[in-house]
């Protein structure tokens, strides 16, 4: 029987984390997959994060998670306020129209 | 438990609540008096600064010595100065709200808790309340389609590269057992850093490139200066860019001073690319702020090459270059933001034509900034220059300095060219009236520029103190 070990922890960790880097950087569609690959991201972190902690037998991974969770939802709601007075200026929220400014 | 220690963050925080809370009482908008209880708190905070103590407190995450004072002081002037020239602007401007002069206090707040940060937390937590800050007040102008585009392209790199930082910081937690800045640099120190420590570096080193905007992580820059308002683009020029270099240096040279052969090479790169991208690409710019976004890139590359060093010099040289480019980066967004005619703000190039004779007080300041940041001597940008060039030619990075002054001759030709718009070219209709507070801005500043050579003992005395106390 094959036991879950902290190299399976990381490998989810790392497939989150691309999948999160890809879903920014290929998307063409729209702002709020950027915003769901970004939380994407820091889960991917705090999974890592966990998984070390219970490794080393060692708290301060699981405090770390615990404030990324509170930063993400902060960054969230920001994130959310902002998208929503890009649309009221633009009325559109593809991330190919974001191109006003460039030079 | 010794928080006291931590008296500067912990008072300007607090005054930032109740600065909240009555910001919101009167009816009518409070922007001026809450800025004016703003620019109060920051005051009290640095001479807290000044009369803080040395340790570390909470047990180890927070760390204050003579280099978070150095950077401390610089951030608090920048950033309360940059909130004296939003003052007239953003009321004319219809952005006269009070909480921007909150949202500034909140984003200098973090950028104190960086600079103390003696735990990859702390570092994390700092860094998120100045980014979150920052992202708000980019897209301060809600009702300008630029302005909330540069907030977007702000937040959505900026969160990108808040989980570089954090993907890297999980890694070092895992290979190296701790997030203690001190345990991290025995750790490192004695048993020599395994594959996994390196790749999180590299990752985390990637999160604090995009904050002080370094080649490759430098895109957002241009686009996020100039939809900005301008005095937040002012803001964003300064102080926040001393912070997160001040955290680069802190982390670098700390716990991972035993990887200096490793993440040097990183450094280099990004330097070299900066100083390059900063001279060229700025060539082509009709918008100053644009200007201005690549002209920061630029002085990042030449912060960077003290870095790179890594020796006592090398350091010296950062600390003393960053003081120097806050100053007159001060000095030129205070002559961008008096740019006003009938009442509109401009931002081109060619709006500057024949200020020489419209308002030569004005055009001799914004003279003496661009001949500054050309590093031209005596004035100030060129011992900034002088520090880490000589750092580099000491320590035998012949490349680097070579790259550094072909450079800075290229960049020389688009500070000049702005000095003969003003000069040579026919006005165009002289500029508004400006508000007595950006005249005492500009003139400080400029006298400072003008006037360091007289004085760069005190200045580099005071970053050689701040260096021997990261490095010791």
């Amino acid at each position: 029987m094959l036991a879950v070990g902290l190299a399976h922890y990381l490998t989810v960790g790392a497939i989150l984390f691309t999948l999160g880097l890809l879903g920014i950087f290929l998307n063409r569609k729209n702002i709020i997959v950027i915003l769901m690959s970004i939380e994407l991201i820091l889960l991917s972190v705090s999974l890592n994060l966990v998984a070390f902690s219970a490794r080393l037998g060692d708290l301060t991974g699981q405090v770390f998670s615990m404030l990324i969770l509170t930063v993400a939802a902060a960054e969230a709601a920001i994130g959310l306020a902002i998208v929503v007075i890009y649309f009221r200026n633009r009325g559109t929220i593809e991330v190919e129209d974001i191109s006003t400014l460039k030079g | 438990m010794n928080w006291t220690l931590a008296l500067p963050e912990i008072a300007l925080a607090l005054a930032g609540l109740v600065i909240l809370l009555v910001g919101v009482v009167p009816k009518r908008e409070t922007f001026f008096p809450v800025s004016m209880g703003v620019i109060g708190a920051l005051v009290i905070a640095a001479v807290l600064v000044l009369g803080q103590g040395e340790g570390t407190a909470f047990v180890g995450q927070y760390v204050s010595d003579a280099f978070s004072r150095f950077a401390k002081v610089l951030i608090l002037l920048g950033a309360a100065l940059t909130l004296l020239l939003s003052l007239d602007w953003n009321v004319k401007q219809g952005l006269g709200r009070f909480e921007y002069a909150v949202l500034m206090l909140f984003s200098t707040v973090g950028m104190m808790v960086m600079v103390s940060a003696n735990d990859l937390m702390t570092l994390y937590v700092g860094l998120e309340l100045l980014s979150l800050s920052l992202y708000v007040i980019a897209a301060f102008d809600r009702d300008n389609a630029r302005s909330a585009e540069a907030g977007l392209k702000y937040f959505v790199l900026g969160a990108l590269a808040s989980g570089l930082l954090l993907y890297g910081a999980s890694l070092v937690y895992g290979f190296a057992g701790t997030t203690n800045f001190d345990r991290l640099a025995d750790a490192l120190s004695m048993g020599g850093a395994g594959t996994g420590v390196v790749v999180g570096l590299v990752f985390v080193l990637a999160g604090l490139a995009f904050k002080i905007s370094a080649v490759p992580f430098h895109m957002w820059t241009p686009d996020v200066y100039e939809g900005a308002p301008t005095p937040v683009t002012a803001f964003f020029a300064t102080a926040p860019k001393v912070a997160a270099i001040a955290l680069l240096m802190r982390v670098l040279a700390g716990p991972f001073g035993d990887l200096a052969a490793q993440w040097g090479q990183v450094i280099w790169v990004c330097s070299v690319g900066s100083m390059i991208l900063g001279a060229f690409a700025a060539l082509g710019q009709r918008n100053i702020k644009r200007l201005m976004a690549y002209s920061s890139i630029g002085h990042v590359g030449y912060a960077l090459m003290g870095l790179t060093v890594a020796d006592e010099t090398g350091l010296r040289g950062v600390l003393v270059y960053m003081a120097i480019y806050v100053v007159m980066n001060i000095g030129t967004f205070a002559v961008l933001v008096a740019m006003r005619r009938n009442g509109r703000a401009l931002e081109g190039i060619d709006d500057l034509a024949g200020l020489g004779r419209t308002d030569p007080g004005m055009a001799l300041w914004m003279a003496i900034f661009m001949f500054s940041m050309a590093g031209i001597p005596p004035l100030a940008g060129f011992f900034g220059k002088l520090y880490v060039f000589l750092a580099a030619v000491q320590a035998g990075y012949w490349v680097l300095a070579a790259v550094g002054v072909v450079t800075s001759v290229v960049a020389s030709f688009y500070y000049l060219r702005i000095v003969k718009v003003m000069y040579f070219d026919a006005p165009e209709g002289a500029l508004d009236a400006r508000p007595a507070g950006l005249t005492v801005v500009m003139a400080a500043s400029g006298l400072a520029t003008l006037l360091f050579f007289l004085f760069p003992a005190a200045v580099i005395q005071a970053a050689q103190v701040a260096v021997s106390a990261l490095a010791g």
